[in-house]
């Protein structure tokens, strides 16, 4: 081989590698466990899907004390988080990022916000509400949701992935990850950003935009 | 000649004294400025911002010069011992919120005060510890 064909070569993988990467930009990635699974075709014959990790039912009250439920996000991709009002450490920088979103995507239907807060002994629907007011959120797109210890703390662990934790230790009792997570519109996870750090804040908002795009295509 | 020349030197030797004394000071500032910093990125950034501008109705902006001004010697006991059940007016807007109790040494709340109040459009000197234990001491 001379060094010619060398470089013809490698500028041939380079081109490739290159092209490759401009038709994956499109998608964001799929996270979680997921499964193998056989499926039964409509012929009579099988094959193998993949199972991907989406979020269950779910049954939460919000800062209106109105019930709301998985079919509340039907059909909208939302950003998810865990947070609780009295929190001084982390929340506040997650929800001076998540406002800023919350404005970029003001009144557009497809997106919406989903709060959880960990602090089941304080934070009643009342002090919820209170609370969206101050931060200056009003309406239903960005829905602060209330709940059993149980249920939050499940869904959290189990099916957002973001740690959860009542220490009594603490000053502030309750210690949790500052995960902001964007859901698709099949309810899986596409997108893990913490709230806290800049960068990441400003990779989210680039990466919503990506997901809209695929959404309007897979319609 | 002579004379004036000694003249002269004897001026520049008292102007630079002086001015190494004021430089001292200022040295003595800027030190506990850059380590307010520190305090302030670590237990206040995250409600009241990095540019000192709040958080909507949850925290208060540090941007109203006047109310800082008018309230030094309450704002160690605000950062010691918390703010409850009291409405700030800010900037002309009401506040009413929980600030929580952050337990800091005297220097750490006193270089914290020499950050805030000659940040964010204050500029009020310096602050030193055994001014912040006097106002502690009057806390209400």
């Amino acid at each position: 081989m001379n060094i010619r064909s060398i470089l013809l070569l490698s500028l041939s993988s380079f081109t490739t590698l290159l092209i490759s990467a401009c038709s994956d930009q499109a998608k964001l990635p799929i996270l979680g466990p997921r499964e193998a699974v056989e499926i039964k075709n409509p012929d009579g014959s099988s094959s193998v899907d993949t199972l991907y990790k989406t979020i269950p039912a779910f049954r939460f009250l919000n800062q209106d004390s109105t019930v709301i439920t998985n079919d509340t996000f039907k059909d909208k991709i939302y950003i998810a988080d865990f947070f609780f009002t009295s929190c001084s450490s982390i929340c506040p920088t997650m929800h001076r990022h998540m406002k800023e979103i919350f404005e970029d995507y003001k009144d557009n239907d497809e997106v919406m916000f989903l709060s959880h807060t960990i602090d089941y002994k304080y934070d009643k629907p009342s002090v919820l509400k209170k609370y969206a007011t101050k931060l200056g959120v009003d309406g239903k797109q960005w829905q602060f949701a209330y709940g059993t210890k149980d249920s939050i703390y499940k869904i959290a662990e189990k099916d957002y992935l973001v740690a959860v934790i009542e220490d009594s230790t603490e000053k502030e009792i309750y210690v949790h990850q500052g995960w902001l997570m964007l859901i698709d519109k099949k309810k899986r996870l596409r997108g893990a950003y913490e709230g806290t750090d800049e960068k990441s804040v400003a990779q989210l908002k680039k990466d919503i935009a990506v997901l809209l795009k695929e959404e309007e295509e897979a319609k | 000649m002579r004379r004036s020349f000694l003249f002269l030197l004897i001026t520049i030797t008292f102007s630079c004294m002086i001015y190494s004394c004021q430089n001292a000071a200022k040295l003595q500032q800027d030190i506990a400025y850059v380590n307010g910093r520190d305090v302030y990125i670590r237990h206040c950034q995250s409600c009241h911002g990095v540019n000192g501008e709040g958080l909507a109705l949850l925290a208060p902006p540090l941007t109203d010069t006047t109310f800082l001004k008018d309230n030094k010697s309450k704002i160690a006991c605000f950062i010691k011992n918390g703010i409850s059940d009291t409405t700030l007016v800010i900037n002309g807007q009401q506040y009413d919120g929980k600030m929580p109790d952050f337990n800091l040494a005297n220097i750490d709340i006193a270089q914290l005060i020499v950050y805030i109040t000659n940040n964010f459009g204050n500029k009020q000197g310096m602050y030193t510890p055994d001014q912040v234990a006097k106002d502690l001491a009057n806390c209400p």
